[in-house]
């Protein structure tokens, strides 16, 4: 066998064992599912009951499909101005001055840290931060669960914005300077319109991020399973019901607990192709 | 495609039970045993991770406990991959039924779950029962309520919200707390009723006996029900609580002691809580270790079921049992070890019975 051939087969099976593998996960979701769905129904997905007391099991996924989009809708409002601005301090404003390394060095070590650092900073720190300001009586809930995403994805969508900035021609630049543009106006007219399709999908990874975060998010949103009524109420996400209730289910709960799953991986699926999506359209 | 398939699954399953059939392939050995796994209960893991290391040190058995909860401990024993679970809610006739061959419980410890509360400079808060079904169902929201004070002439109670921490996670604390619950309130039985998860009316939840003892102490005007040695160990303060003859008890040992004076069945499958003896703290339960009636079950040897019920049997004897107290478990009362050492008698293996 000639090492051509030898390599193709190698490169094949790796490629074969990605496809395998999100099969058998597709697979292992949609079998887990089906008792919750052939119970529930499609109402499940529009249900906001949570009831695992036995005699009187009734799951619905609503709520935890509400937590999950209130925290990340409102991380990524967040994380947008900041992240854009940050990314156009280290890539445009001070590009090559120590002040941006420093920053950017930092930005690399913020995205770094494990998830439960975060999630303790936020219990410990954020958290009677939050009650001390009188904003809420214990200082859970999407307000603060979405302001620890804001804090974590920040680091992604600069990084990425960051990098797509940098690459944006100089010659472009120095041509709009040389015609009397202002910085703001290089920014406005050669800038956005050049890193537009890179930076959208920077804060598309930063998004799929916070929706599928666990440990920050369950350690500061209340764990209580109903819609959240306002910013400062408690509720739960799909990935942290999941981490939570994982261990002590079985039969029906395991069922709905693995269509959540099931129904985040979806979701996660459609925010990524939405992504592919706007890259290829700018 | 199908078949490849069904080997990546295959290959997944294996992987995520690899404890156990790592477990498994060292009891096919006719030698020796040297390890025994279980899990099950976080609850009286305190006491077990103690006394489970005397025992390796002693015997040169080595242990592995995992906390993974009493559902898992359950569910661990349905599949297997143990040779013992622990669990806090003794299993139904129709959970029984459910696994794959008859199985029994053994006592190992009485503990208690205690109402811990995190309110500035108030100390030996006392609830009734009434109080307890107001809190939990959200009829009282605020520390300052009149119905609390009524109760407590001594006390100055701050105008703070009350925050409520339950379980996230399901768990046999849970399973006690809401089993009190029920037996002293008809309207949270009827709304709420009991089970290791619940549909709670009111509150926040924290994962664990860790989470809710963290959280508790975090924040100012919380109250949440917890395994007693987290309390204690945290230095969390508890409220007294009015037990069935309507005095205020505190958890001590010997208040969590005096529920199981009762009688206790054959089998041992009995809640303690809201016992009828005077000085008993009301919101106590024994913690239990299930395993199959009969030990002879894949690939098991004679020596594996022996050295499981040796160990059970060293474990709710004396030497075992105090050291439950030191982490502040009451020990089992002598009827219940009687008990408990007669369900180890009739343990078989082929059959044929396994201890003499």
């Amino acid at each position: 066998m000639s090492s051509e051939k030898i390599s193709k087969g190698i490169l094949l099976f790796a490629s074969l064992i990605i496809i395998i593998l999100t099969g058998g996960m597709v697979y292992a979701l949609l079998s887990g599912s089906i008792p919750a769905f052939k119970e529930f129904g499609i109402g499940f997905i529009f249900s906001s009951e949570w009831n695992p007391t036995e005699g009187k099991e009734d799951y619905g996924a609503l709520s935890f499909i509400a937590g999950t989009i209130f925290t990340s809708v409102f991380a990524i409002l967040i994380c947008i101005p900041l992240a854009f601005s940050t990314s156009l301090f280290i890539a445009e404003y001070y590009h090559g001055k120590a002040i941006s390394s420093v920053v950017g060095t930092m930005v690399d070590l913020l995205a770094g840290i494990p998830s439960i650092v975060y999630g303790l900073w936020g219990f410990y720190v954020l958290r009677p931060l939050i009650v001390d300001l009188g904003l809420s009586s214990q200082g859970f809930g999407i307000f603060t669960a979405g302001l620890i995403l804001a804090i974590m994805i920040i680091p992604y969508a600069t990084s990425i914005s960051a990098e797509i900035i940098a690459m944006v021609p100089n010659d472009l630049k120095e041509a709009a300077y040389s015609l009397g543009a202002t910085r703001m106006e290089v920014i406005r007219y050669v800038i956005i319109p050049n890193a537009k399709s890179g930076i959208s999908a920077g804060f598309i990874l930063a998004f799929g991020r916070a929706l599928g975060e666990t440990m920050a998010v369950t350690m500061l949103i209340g764990n209580t399973n109903v819609i959240p009524e306002g910013l400062f109420a408690t509720g739960n996400t799909m990935a942290s019901v999941i981490a939570n209730q994982f261990g002590e289910a079985d039969g029906l709960k395991l069922s709905s607990l693995i269509a959540i799953g099931l129904l985040l991986f979806v979701i996660t699926g459609l925010i990524n192709a939405i992504g592919k999506m706007i890259i290829k359209r700018f | 495609m199908k078949k490849l398939l069904s080997i990546i699954i295959l290959a997944i399953a294996i992987s995520a039970c690899q404890s156990g059939s790592g477990d498994k392939s060292s009891t096919k050995e006719e030698a020796d045993v040297k390890s025994l796994t279980a899990a099950g209960a976080t609850f009286p893991m305190p006491f077990y991770n103690l006394v489970f290391k005397n025992y390796t040190k002693e015997k040169g058995i080595l242990l592995t406990y995992g906390g993974i909860g009493s559902g898992g401990g359950i569910r661990s024993l349905k599949d297997r991959v143990v040779d013992f679970g622990a669990t806090d809610a003794f299993l139904s006739d129709e959970k029984i039924a459910e696994m794959p061959a008859p199985i029994v419980h053994i006592p190992t410890c009485i503990g208690a779950v205690v109402i811990a509360y995190n309110l500035p400079d108030v100390e030996g808060l006392k609830l009734s029962n009434q109080n307890l079904e107001d809190i939990f169902t959200g009829v009282i929201t605020n520390w300052n309520d009149p119905k609390l004070k009524a109760n407590n002439p001594g006390i100055k109670f701050p105008d703070m919200d009350i925050t409520f921490v339950h379980r996230s996670d399901g768990s046999g604390t849970t399973y006690i707390f809401s089993d009190y619950m029920s037996k002293i309130s008809p309207k949270w039985e009827s709304s709420v009723g009991r089970g290791k998860s619940l549909q709670w009316p009111v509150g926040i939840g924290a994962k664990g006996n860790p989470g809710v003892a963290g959280t508790i102490s975090q924040t100012t005007g919380s109250v949440g029900y917890i395994g007693s040695e987290y309390a204690f160990a945290q230095k969390i303060p508890f409220a007294l609580v009015e037990n069935s003859n309507g005095f205020y008890i505190e958890p001590t040992i010997e208040s969590i002691s005096a529920s199981a004076k009762g009688e206790i069945p054959a089998d041992t499958r009995i809640m303690l809580t809201n016992s009828s003896d005077p000085d008993a703290y009301p919101i106590s339960g024994f913690t239990w270790i299930i395993l199959y009636k009969d030990q002879a079950y894949d690939g098991r040897s004679s020596q594996n079921g022996l050295a499981t019920l040796e160990f059970l049997n060293w474990l709710i004897d004396a030497d075992a049992q105090a050291v439950a107290k030191q982490v502040n478990y009451a020990p089992l009362p002598e009827k219940a070890v009687a008990k408990a050492k007669d369900i180890l008698k009739s343990v078989t293996f082929e059959g044929k019975p396994l201890m003499k």
